[in-house]
């Protein structure tokens, strides 16, 4: 999956473009708050990744290093959320 | 609305207007509105009979300040399943299942304050309209410019309310440039955006500026390289790029 990004800019969309799937998988807007990339570091807002989204599902890299971050697929029943690439993402507890 | 669940709605297609021969805009009245965030924008999904389903999303191009309903302005594009739809099938009257609003990255208020830096490709002035409606619609005075890039002068969307709102007299500028074909006598811009144009314009406005730029990847990596060429920081710079699909998010 870590294939060179090389003629795939223009199917790249921004991370805001995935702001759709986030909230039916966390039940809140997401793309507003931290991520820190696994691998370099780089701590900054979901919607900043880029986003790269061909059916089924969303793969948001590094805009610093281009690793995948964040990988979601859906299929009519459920959702796989591949978070192996971030060391964290932040966001706000819901009340009770 | 942390809370609020994200949920399909139907709306009805209160109104269909021709902005320009490839974007027209549709007012749709909401059962369950939200106010939304300038900048924002809502899930569009079409069913056919045999239950196949598309989805795009598209940018809100009206002012949170206007209850009940949204405009969405949507670009049709070549063999664009669900633009195409909406271009040349649905008439006001018919209904269609939309969720939103959604996002809360791309986003500006009067609340957040600035200068403003808006660049606009295209039907990239979608979401930064909405922007500069709230603007007005809130009698704000905050210095704000937009930078908007359109091959010819009949491809410039709400060109005649632009117009207006520069005339306004409350601290917006809009500047315009075309890259193919430019009206008698112009004496503006007439290139792609590029570093040079990008430094004259934002340079007025200062440090602290506020950038949202969107439009197709090209010219959104372009205005956003140019912008940090010229001394902008990164982190102020918001970008949306268009995807291949037809949606304007």
């Amino acid at each position: 999956m870590d294939e060179p990004l090389d003629g795939a800019h223009e199917l790249m969309l921004d991370g805001n473009a995935a702001a759709g799937i986030l909230y039916e998988i966390f039940g809140q807007e997401m793309t507003a708050g931290p991520i820190e990339c696994g691998g370099c570091g780089r701590e900054g807002e979901l919607g900043s990744l880029l986003a790269f989204a061909p059916a089924p599902g969303f793969v948001l890299r590094c805009p610093a290093c281009e690793q995948v971050i964040l990988r979601i697929v859906q299929t009519p029943d459920h959702v796989y959320l591949d978070a192996r690439g971030a060391v964290y993402l932040r966001f706000v507890r819901q009340a009770a | 609305m942390l809370n609020r669940t994200l949920e399909w709605q139907i709306a009805t297609v209160a109104a269909i207007r021709t902005e320009t021969a490839r974007t027209k805009t549709f007012t749709l009245s909401l059962p369950a509105w939200v106010r939304h965030l300038p900048g924002q924008h809502y899930d569009l999904r079409l069913t056919a009979p045999d239950d196949y389903q598309a989805q795009r999303s598209y940018s809100i191009a009206s002012e949170p300040e206007r209850e009940g309903e949204i405009d969405l302005t949507v670009e049709s594009l070549p063999g664009g399943e669900v633009s195409g739809y909406l271009h040349d099938v649905l008439v006001p009257g018919d209904r269609l299942e939309v969720r939103g609003p959604i996002g809360g990255y791309f986003v500006w208020e009067v609340s957040r304050g600035g200068p403003l830096l808006l660049v606009a490709g295209g039907s990239g002035v979608v979401p930064l309209m909405s922007m500069l409606r709230h603007r007005r619609a809130v009698g704000s005075s905050v210095p704000a410019r937009l930078l908007y890039s359109s091959r010819t002068p009949e491809d410039v969307i709400y060109a005649d309310e632009l117009k207006s709102l520069q005339e306004g007299g409350d601290g917006l500028e809009v500047i315009h440039t075309f890259t193919r074909s430019q009206p008698a006598g112009w004496t503006g811009y007439a290139r792609r955006i590029d570093p040079d144009m990008l430094k004259e314009i934002y340079r007025p406005l200062g440090g602290k500026t506020q950038v949202f730029i969107c439009g197709p990847t090209l010219l959104v990596e372009a205005a956003a390289d140019g912008l940090v060429a010229a001394g902008l920081a990164p982190e102020r710079i918001k970008t949306e790029r268009f995807g291949p699909s037809g949606g304007s998010v």
